[in-house]
Parts: structure tokens; sequence; C-alpha cells
């Protein structure tokens, strides 16, 4: 494969992955309200297009043509910057993330993902790190109180839970022996019913870990204390409007499907799942698990919106260090127990 | 008129700099004092960036040993086992306005916090931007007319306020009113009760974040409006109890949708019971918050299920029954801790006993006639009208000038959903009341709200508002 190869095949992925995410989040925003509406005994927006599915892209056209204000306080220059800031992480997450088994067509063989990097967890992380600051950034510059107690909130929880969502995935990492998103999938293939991995079965804690820390890391409730609107008005985006807000918006829904497809690719097996039929249907019957999979945890964080109340502040900082961080590092204990077994047998065997 | 100080347009003076330092240990050049400087000297472009600045004098925060309301907010002036100094460092904190525009503020309520953190050193309450005179009103209105004032106070309770009132005016006119009259009235406050409460548990479970729950409870409560409609034509502000009884007779058919609300609002009750009673996420937002003792409640006026939660027995239907409603059978809830989810246990089992009552008045309804026969404040039959020059001119009579009430004073109070609702009403003879004042629950629990307040999260003010169910129409009137 040539360079120029090489760049066109990274250059049409970037483009068909960002197209992907702004479908993607169309379709996720007019779901949960759909979803939520219905456990809530409404109908939930129905009128744009079938089923209300052109919701969403009514309400980004309105916000795109609405005022975009700021305040008279605002820290103009880091104002406007954090909603880009805020945006690029999520987008940036995803590149790492396959979504189904890589296609081959003659002797080329293309991946479905932007880039494997060989150091994908970390990867994740040290992006996922950075949205902390478009939040605190944006609730600091506003020159606001209600944002910026949301901005105080947010820096707080991510980064408490962003220690307990690293702790969770060690175990992955020493299961799978790679810290490559592509490798740990494969190495989740094919041992109970031709696609659940039988080892990884036993990771369930840290999925429920994970899974929490997720909730978290994307300020969804129970803890939505950084954008609580019976609290704090709006937190952090209370002072922004207009397209700027419509990108903090953007953010936050990648953000969704980018922590439920990190569970999916982590712990779900990824696109593992029953493949059979004609050449086309191989292709894309794994990009059919991997999304169905990732639409259920999705349907998760809206099931669990729509039932628990909100998290105190000290309340979610206690349950974050008191609880999710020590039972994480007394698992990646046991789960070192587990691996030598694994790799080893048992010891009176 | 030229050499006196003119306050024609609207202008406050603001006073002079010396003026309010009157405090204890103030001396002439402390922290304190700049302070009280800058918030008193209007218009300055350095008061404008003072945290804290309005345009409203009164309605600063002072200085911490200068607001007499500070060791009341500490429990000293309440209760003297109670205090408990923080150490509160002045240089840290800031004062938030939260609200009259704020979404969980139940309305127009303003809670000016000073803040540390998110701990609450103090809270104020600042009320009236719903006030709209509707004491004054009443007196312009005959007494046949103010029951459609007095129902716009406390808009969720609305038969109470129109049953005080009637309670009140029946009292001066000496009026007896037949079972029948007293039945519907029970029939239709407790209804409103158990209405006024599924409200209170929606709006509480949407503050702390449970946002389908105030889609369910106001699903419940939907079906008591619709009984409503049905009765008064109207789903609030209902004008149908009047004094003298009340406007009309229940509609054909009340049985069954009586019945319909008894059959499916326990049913819904039991559904909220499953949704929040062992959430552990709902206990740990409102067990141990915003705790209220009895001692303070006596201190403060607060009644109702708040002072019920804190352990008080006092339940103006068992202490002073009105209209009857000592001959159903019903029990007092009553809590202990005085805190957020005891409101919340208490309400819930007030709801329970309140649709007791409604099925008690269902199977022994009296028969005979929906108000008094008292020709002076009933207007005759409409036959009689067509039949009778002179039942015409009383019934013209009756609705152009009123009826005359005997000179007098009287209270009369009933316990709404928030507590003890009253009206003192004071008559000189005419057709029209000289002076009416209402007892609100609502101010009392608003009032109250700093002791439950203070050194608690900005999340707990939020639950403990919420929980206080004051309604700002009852509270500003």
């Amino acid at each position: 494969m040539s360079g120029w190869e090489i760049l066109i095949e990274a250059a049409v992925k970037v483009v068909l992955a960002f197209v992907f995410l702004l479908v993607i989040v169309l379709l996720l925003v007019w779901a949960e309200r759909r979803v939520v509406a219905v456990m809530q005994n409404r109908i939930g927006p129905n009128r744009a297009g079938p089923f209300g599915i052109l919701q969403t892209l009514a309400d980004g056209m309105k916000l795109f043509f609405k005022e975009s204000l700021t305040p008279r306080r605002a820290e103009f220059g880091i104002y406007i910057a954090a909603p880009v800031a805020a945006l690029i992480p999520a987008l940036l997450i995803f590149l790492v993330i396959p979504i189904g088994a890589p296609i081959v067509i003659g002797d080329r063989e293309y991946t479905l993902q932007v880039t494997d990097l060989n150091v994908g967890i970390l990867y994740v992380l040290a992006i996922s790190s950075l949205a902390v600051y478009a939040i605190t950034l944006a609730g600091w510059s506003s020159g606001s109180k209600y944002p910026l107690l949301g901005s105080v909130r947010a820096s707080a929880q991510m980064i408490s839970y962003e220690a307990a969502l690293g702790l969770a995935l060690v175990p992955v990492i020493m299961f799978a022996g790679t810290t490559s998103m592509a490798g740990i999938v494969a190495a989740q293939q094919g041992e109970i019913l031709g696609f659940l991995g039988a080892w990884h079965v036993i990771l369930f804690p840290s999925f429920v870990i994970f899974l929490i820390a997720g909730f978290a890391e994307t300020n969804r409730a129970p803890f939505d204390l950084v954008e609580a609107e019976q609290e704090i008005v709006g937190g952090y985006h209370t002072e922004y409007s207009g397209f700027r807000f419509a990108l903090f918006f953007l953010a936050e829904y990648i953000n969704i499907f980018n922590i439920a497809a990190l569970t999916v690719v982590l712990f779900l097996g990824g696109w593992g799942g029953p493949v059979f039929g004609p050449q086309i249907l191989v292709w894309f019957l794994p990009v059919f698990w991997f999304l169905l999979k990732t639409f259920a945890i999705i349907f998760l964080f809206f099931w669990v919106r729509a039932t628990l109340p909100r998290m105190r502040y000290d309340q979610l900082m206690a349950f974050g260090w008191k609880r999710l961080i020590p039972i994480s590092l007394a698992w990646i204990m046991l789960s070192m127990v587990a691996l030598g077994i694994r790799r080893f047998g048992l010891p009176w065997s | 008129m030229s050499d006196t100080p003119s306050n024609v347009d609207g202008d406050v003076e603001a006073p002079t700099v010396e003026a309010p330092v009157t405090g204890p240990g103030l001396s002439g050049d402390s922290v304190d004092r700049r302070r009280v400087h800058d918030m008193w000297v209007a218009g300055t472009e350095e008061r404008d960036w003072i945290a804290g600045a309005t345009d409203e004098g009164a309605q600063e925060l002072l200085p911490d040993d200068m607001d007499p309301a500070s060791p009341i907010q500490r429990g000293v002036a309440v209760v003297d086992d109670f205090v408990e100094e923080v150490p509160f460092d002045p240089e840290e904190r800031q004062i938030m306005n939260m609200g009259p525009q704020h979404p969980s503020t139940h309305g127009v309520l303003r809670l000016q916090l000073e803040l540390e953190g998110e701990t609450i050193h103090r809270v104020k309450p600042i009320i009236g931007y719903l006030h709209t005179g509707m004491e004054k009103t009443g007196e312009t209105l005959t007494y046949m007319q103010g029951a459609t004032n007095v129902t716009r106070m406390d808009y969720l309770s609305p038969f109470f306020n129109e049953l005080a009132y009637s309670l009140a005016v029946e009292e001066l006119l000496g009026v007896e009113l037949p079972p029948r009259a007293d039945a519907i009235r029970v029939l239709l406050t407790e209804l409103n009760r158990v209405a006024s409460h599924l409200l209170w548990v929606a709006t509480q479970g949407m503050d702390i974040g449970a946002l389908s729950m105030m889609l369910y409870g106001w699903r419940e409560r939907e079906k008591i409006l619709n009984f409503f409609e049905k009765t008064t034509g109207l789903r609030m502000n209902h004008n149908f109890i009047r004094p003298g009884g009340v406007a009309a007779d229940l509609p054909d058919g009340w049985e069954e949708d009586v019945e319909l609300v008894l059959d499916e609002v326990p049913k819904a009750v039991v559904e909220y019971e499953d949704l929040l009673n062992e959430n552990p996420i709902f206990l740990d937002r409102t067990v141990g918050v915003g705790i209220i003792t009895p001692d303070e409640c006596d201190a403060y006026g607060v009644t109702g299920p708040i002072a019920r939660a804190a352990g008080i027995n006092w339940d103006l239907r068992k202490t002073a029954p009105y209209s009857g409603i000592d001959q159903y059978d019903f029990d007092v809830p009553v809590a202990e801790h005085g805190d957020v989810f005891d409101r919340y246990i208490v309400r819930i089992a007030e709801i329970g006993e309140s649709l007791g009552i409604v099925r008690q008045v269902l199977e022994k309804m009296p028969s005979g006639d929906y108000r008094s026969e008292d020709r002076k404040v009933t207007p005759p039959p409409r036959q009689r009208i067509d039949e009778s020059m002179e039942a015409l001119i009383h019934h013209f009579k009756l609705f152009t000038e009123g009826f005359k009430v005997p000179a007098g004073d009287v209270y009369r109070a009933v316990e709404g959903p928030r507590g003890e609702l009253g009206v003192y009403l004071v008559s000189k003879g005419g057709a029209r009341p000289w002076r009416i004042h209402v007892r609100a629950p609502s101010f009392a629990a608003v009032q109250a709200l700093p002791v439950m307040m203070t050194d608690s999260l900005v999340a707990d003010i939020i639950a403990t508002l919420a929980s206080a169910d004051p309604v700002l129409g009852d509270v500003d009137r």
C-alpha cells in the first residue's frame, strides 16, 4: 500500500466517522426523548418526519439560527473556546473504537475503525481527561455563579470518577494482554456460544464499575449534578445559547455513545456475534451486533435517568472514593489470582 | 411642601454611611463598616460589582454580626441547645440569589444564600414577587363575591380557601347548614388535599432529580381535577364553596367518578412507594435533611405536615373540627424526625387517610338541600323567580347589593394541605367585609426555611424547599 492510499483511506474513514457520529447523535437525542417519554406516560416528539425522527435536526437548526449571547463579565476567548474544547475530545475518542469486524476485499483488509492504536485504552483515558477542561473553563469563563458551581462540581466529579474508570480497565488489560482496542475485541471472541469470551465473564464486577463511572463521566443521571437544572439551573452551560450550546449538547451525546461503545468493546465482545449468510451479511452483521449491544447499553442510560433521583455532591464523592475505588482495587487483586489460575492452572492440580 | 423631604418620585434616599453601623463591636474603620458602606451607597460602579448588590436595600444580606436573623438561624434565639458554631471565613463567601427566576423555587420565591463553596451559611427568604393585594381586594367585594377572590390565594388548595372564608362568614351570620352541604364540603376538600399532596409528591420527586415522579403525580392528580371540573366547571379557582352552602349539587353519577378516584389513586400511591421508599438515593437525599424540631415549629407557627413530621400531633380536623368532619373516622399521621423523608411519609399517609374520609362520605352522603334554607343568604329557587315578583327582586338584591353581615369579628381556620389556613374577618355590618386577613400556612413555612436550611448544601436547599411545599400565591396573597 502506497503512502497516498493510506492517506486517502484515513481521510475517507475520518469523514465517515464524523458523519456516523452526527447521525448517531440525531438518533440518540430523539430516542432518548421518545423512550423517556414512554416511561413517563408522555408521547414525546412525533411531528417532524416519521415518528418525529427529524426533531433533533429541527432543534439543531433552530439553535443554529439563535443568537449566541455572551455575558458581559465573560472571559471572551475562553468562553467561546470551551464548547469546541468539549467537542474535540468526544470526537477523538471515537477514532479508536472498532465498530465491526475487518472487511476483506480482494487481498486488502479494511478495519472498521479509524485507527488501531496499540495504546488504545491509554489514549481513551488521556483524551477523556481533557473533556473536564472544557466544562471547568466554560463554567469559570461565564462570569456567573451557577456555572461556577457547576464547573467546580464537574472538576471534582470527573477527576474522581476518572480514577475509578481507569482502575476498572486494569483487569481487562491484564486479561487481554494488550491495550489495543482491536486486540481486546479479538481476545474476547468465540469461546461460549461462538461469540462470548469465556474468561471475560468473570470481569463482570469491572463491567459494573466501569458502567457506573461511565455514567459519572458523561454527567448522566443519577450523577448529573454538573448540570442539575433543579439546583444550579443549567450548570456550566447556563450562560451558553445558540450554536455554542449546540456544541456542548453534541459533545454530551457523542460522549454517551462513546462510553456505551467502549463498554461493548471492552466487556461485551465488541462486534462479536453469530455471523452467517452471504458475503454482504458477513460484512455487516458484526456492525449490527455492535450497534445492538451499544444501544442496549444506551437504553440502560435512558432507563436509569427516568428512574433514579440525583445524588448530592458529598454523597457522590463519598461513593466514588469510598466505594468504587476500593472495590476496583480489590477486584484487580482478585483478577490477578484468576489470571494466574488461567495461565498456570489451579495450585493443587 | 418645598422644605419637606419628598418621596414623590419613588426614590428612597440611601441612608448615610453612618446610619446602619449600629451593631455590636463595630469600630469606625472595620471591614464590616466598609462592607456596609458598599452595600448602601447605591448607583456607584463600585457597588454594582459587589457580589450581593441589589437595588433593594432592605433585602440585603447584612454582615453576620449585624443581622438580627443570624442568631435565629443558628438556633440561638429559638432552641437553646442547638448552637453550633461553624468556622466560617467571610472572605471565602459568596452571596447567591436563588430565584425569583429559578427552576425549582416553586414560583417566585427568592432565597438569598450566603455560600461557602456549596455549604449554606445563611439563608434569607425574600417574598412579595406575587403580591397582588388580594386581602385588600376582598374589602371591595361583597360576601357573595369574596369566595372568588380567596380561592385564588393558595391555588393548589382552592376549596380550603373557600371553606375557611365561608365558615367565617357563616359564623358571623349564624347560618346553619344542611348536612348534605357539609358532606359535599368535606368530600371536595379532602379530595383537594389528596390532589395537593399528589402534586407535592410530584414536585418533591422532580426537585431531587427523579423527573418521572413529576409526571406520575400529575397523572393521578388529573383524575381528581377531572372530577372537580365536572362538579364545579373549573379545574382550579372553583368558587364552589360559598357562604351558605355550595354553589350547586353534585352532578349525576358523581359516585362513579369518586369511586374511580378511590380505586386508582391508592394503586398509584403504592407504586410511588415502590419507586421511592427503599431507593437508596432517595433516602440519602431526604433522611436527615432539612430538620426542624417541634420547638422550632412552635416558635415559627409552622403547622400541617411539617409540624406533624416533627412529632407535633396537631390537626385542626381533630382539635377544632369543622363541617362535621369529626363524625368521620380517620387517623392523624405523625412522624418524629422532622426531616424531608418524614414529611414525605406523613403526606403519603395523609393521602390514604383523606381517601378513607372520602369513602365514608360516599357511603353515607345525606340527602337534602345542598345549601342553607336561610333566604337571607341563599337566592330563591329558579322556578320561584318566574312566578314571584318578590323572589325576582330578592334575587336581584342578593346579587347586586349582597347580603349584610352583622358587625363583629371572627377567626375560623381549617386544616389545609399545608397546615392551618385561617381567615380573620371583621365586619362593620355592611355587605362587604371591613377587613380580611388570611393566616397562610405557607407563609409560616417559608419563614422557617432558614432554620431548616442552615449548614446544609445547595442540593439540600432544593429538597428542603420542596418538602416545605410553599405556594407563593398563599405566601404573598
